[in-house]
């Protein structure tokens, strides 16, 4: 019979907590959201002996239990309500041995809810290099509590804590600061109050409404006689716990825990010394951001060339394994084309996140946020936008999500609306398959011409995205002050495993959330292309026969205009025509149109729309970029030419061409207010900047 | 004794007292108490944001903040 205990990890930001869970659990995990709101909930399981298999909870870092974020209320919210399902029979605080002190603050906090709680020091392989010495039976006696040093880096420590873990009864859940000592009159009527109720319970239940005024709340007897006080005395209050738990941790600290700064080396120093220096500080960063983008550019093409042949090749191998018919065209023009555009773009994907993980790793993203606050902030933006809007380059979902932790509304509004413009992953297949029709694979002083376009494309809409912040920021009022408090935590080399789960699952959330619209609307175009209403579409054969009966062409050419004639009059034919006189100014026909509008769905689209289109129109084994050169206009010059091509590119880097970014926005900002001003502006944007680039190229 | 916006890049200091109703609980927290050692390591252009250390804890706040602690420079040693 095997046993189940749930677990909660509990951590400040930067200690490594993540990495204690990714050492317990490895690919055995799974990332969702927490019901009605946007928090990231990530679980796993872990076998801790033969007989007792653990839940564990990756809890959102917090600083303490008095949340000022959402991220943070999800933690204290979990912890007081004894009937959810993920309540933890065992909470697991990990901290950074080079913090203790600071970390031990919200480990009392749990300590103080009555839940068993397992200390882990992490990263106790920098003791001996920075001279830090801890006691830690006298430690694990004052705290009253199991304590384990984990390395997750050298991998120690952590069977140690699943020992520990099966046993987790055996742990003493007596508070560590009795609330009476902040403050005696308080307290003591809240005691009164509400008797045989845990007092430091009562007063988390009263404080997160001074916080977080939105919060749910659970079934805890009526507080409001002590909600009376006003909200600036519970905020002394709070601010008195705070000191009251130092004084506690300073004492106990004092008696077993030394640092001897003496050997302690000083990497911090050297590194912060360039990286945020005035001026070559932002040379570097933005060094960082070039290399980057060139590095998506140059290596992701090895691998993608052979993505688009392989599925070529399996789509025409498919053909002549199967019987002509309906069903082999669904599965060769539909479902394998529509996989291909979802698998070629995985390369770029995980390049990306490869790079972004290794600076969120390293600590090099809090030192970006300290470079571009005070630049950002005359925009409305936060020295924290930059993560989003660096994140927002691979998709604006999770950068939308990560504006989480910006406290101030309206730098977080801002931030949220503005995000869009940044250019995301799925904007990418779009602009390469652009990029290598109309500008030349040329290099002038060993740049390569289209890496540079590419980058045009990105500064435009960071550029973009900053004018809009500032036009917002003017026009949007603030209800309350910012607050800006960031850790800038010790340089790290970033961690294998960390690095690769990151890769992994942002590439196969792409794959499969994405993935999945991106699928589905393939199959339907493959439908809507596929079958037409009334006579011209049944009958297209015989009506493009007899038009060319008299000419002299050979059937291969005759061919191509019946599959042309019947396309003109399938359903979506009629639907691209139908929007073509709004979209002639910016050059495109309306095979173009058809790919706009299924594009909605996401961007990426726009290319697996046009590789069916184009593959039911003329022969499948041609590559969707060869066909596309090949497209020309009634005037016998290639469609896609240079002011089209720019056009396009432009529309795309402006429109909110993403259903799913508008569901996500709804979702933040908790109405559709912001998304319809988010869609209804980026397009009027994305359509003015195309017409008036074609009308000036053409 | 002095808003910290006002200290020396380079400076230790002590931090005296702190207007509390100004200052984000999550900056106490995080160590900023009086009596603590305070240093100001790095300045962002314009002197904003602060790098600071504050006890053992490295981190950066806005100049509109660090004008409501106050602090007592320490002679160098």
């Amino acid at each position: 019979m095997i046993k189940n205990i749930n677990v909660a990890l509990i951590g400040n930001p930067n200690t490594g907590k993540t990495s204690v869970f990714n050492a317990l659990t490895g690919l055995n995990q799974k990332v969702g959201n927490y019901p009605g709101i946007t928090v990231e909930k990530k679980h796993g399981s872990c076998r801790l002996d033969r007989v007792t298999k653990a839940r564990i909870l990756d809890l959102p870092g917090t600083y303490s239990l008095n949340a000022s974020s959402m991220d943070e209320s999800v933690v204290v919210e979990l912890l007081l309500n004894k009937n959810d399902l993920d309540f933890p029979d065992v909470a697991v605080v990990v901290t950074d041995v080079e913090n203790l002190k600071r970390n031990l603050l919200l480990f009392t906090q749990i300590k103080d809810l009555e839940i068993p709680t397992v200390l882990v020091i992490n990263m106790s392989d920098q003791m001996q290099r920075k001279g830090i010495k801890i006691d830690r039976e006298k430690l694990e006696e004052k705290l009253n509590t199991r304590i384990v040093l984990v390395s997750t880096r050298k991998n120690s420590g952590v069977e140690e804590l699943k020992q520990i873990l099966v046993d987790y009864r055996s742990i003493s859940t007596t508070p560590i600061l009795d609330p009476i000592s902040i403050d005696q009159n308080y307290f003591e009527g809240l005691s009164k109050a509400f008797p045989n109720q845990s007092l430091y319970k009562l007063w988390l239940v009263i404080t997160q409404d001074v916080n977080f005024a939105k919060l749910e709340r659970h079934k805890v007897p009526d507080t409001a006689q002590f909600k009376t006080q006003s909200k600036s005395y519970l905020k002394k209050l709070q601010q008195r716990e705070t000191i009251k738990r130092y004084q506690t941790i300073n004492q106990i600290l004092k008696e077993t825990y030394q640092v001897n700064r003496n050997e302690a080396t000083d990497l911090r120093s050297k590194l912060d010394n360039l990286l945020i220096h005035k001026f070559w500080g932002y040379i570097i960063f933005f060094m960082i951001l070039l290399s980057i983008f060139q590095a998506i550019f140059d290596w992701s093409s090895v691998p993608m060339d052979f993505i688009d042949t392989s599925f070529a090749q399996l789509s025409e191998w498919t053909k002549t394994q199967m019987p002509a018919g309906i069903l082999t065209d669904l599965l060769t023009e539909g479902v394998i084309s529509g996989l291909g555009g979802i698998v070629i773009f995985i390369p770029q994907i995980a390049f990306l996140f490869l790079f972004i993980s290794i600076l969120e790793e390293t600590g090099y993203m809090s030192r970006v946020v300290f470079l571009m606050d005070r630049s950002l902030r005359k925009f409305g933006l936060s020295g924290k936008s930059v993560v989003p809007l660096i994140s927002g380059t691979a998709c604006a979902i999770p950068a939308v999500m990560a504006t989480r932790n910006i406290e101030n509304w309206k730098e977080r509004l801002i931030t949220i609306l503005v995000v869009p413009f940044t250019t995301c992953s799925a904007r990418l297949p779009v602009y390469m398959i652009l990029i290598s029709l109309v500008v030349p694979n040329e290099r002038l002083l060993g740049i390569n011409y289209q890496g540079l376009t590419l980058m045009g494309l990105y500064l435009i809409g960071f550029l973009m995205a900053i004018l809009s912040s500032s036009i917002l920021n003017a026009f949007l009022k603030s209800p309350n002050k910012s607050y800006f408090v960031v850790e800038m935590p010790n340089y790290k080399l970033p961690l294998l495993k960390n690095v690769s789960l990151t890769v992994w699952e942002k590439t196969r959330s792409f794959v499969v959330e994405a993935g999945k619209i991106i699928l589905a609307i393939s199959i339907l175009l493959w439908f809507m292309a596929s079958f037409g209403p009334g006579n011209n579409f049944s009958n297209a054969e015989e009506i493009v026969s007899q038009k060319y009966a008299s000419q002299s062409i050979n059937e291969m050419e005759l061919e191509n205009k019946i599959a042309s004639f019947r396309l003109e009059n399938s359903y979506i034919g009629i639907l691209g025509k139908s929007i073509e006189p709004l979209i002639r100014p910016l050059g495109y026909d309306w095979k173009i149109g058809i790919a706009l509008i299924s594009s909605f769905a996401a961007r990426e689209v726009f290319v697996a729309t046009l590789a069916t289109i184009y593959s039911v129109e003329s022969d499948a084994e041609e590559t969707i970029k060869s066909r596309m050169a090949g497209e020309i206009r009634s005037d016998g010059s290639k469609l896609f030419n240079l002011a089209t091509g720019i056009s396009l590119m432009l529309f795309y880097a402006f429109a909110m061409q993403c259903m799913s970014t508008l569901a996500i926005v709804k979702k933040e900002t908790n109405s559709w207010k912001w998304p319809m001003v988010q869609l209804f502006s980026m397009t009027v944007i994305a359509y003015l900047s195309a017409f008036i680039a074609y009308q000036i190229l053409k | 004794m002095f808003p910290l916006d006002q200290l020396a890049l380079g400076q230790k200091a002590i931090i005296e007292s702190i207007e509390t109703d100004f200052l984000p609980l999550k900056l106490i927290e995080m160590g900023c108490l009086p009596g603590n050692e305070i240093s100001l390591l790095y300045l962002a252009p314009f002197r904003d944001p602060l790098y600071l250390k504050i006890d053992e804890a490295h981190l950066a706040i806005r100049k509109e903040v660090a004008r409501y602690i106050m602090v007592k420079p320490l002679m160098d040693d």
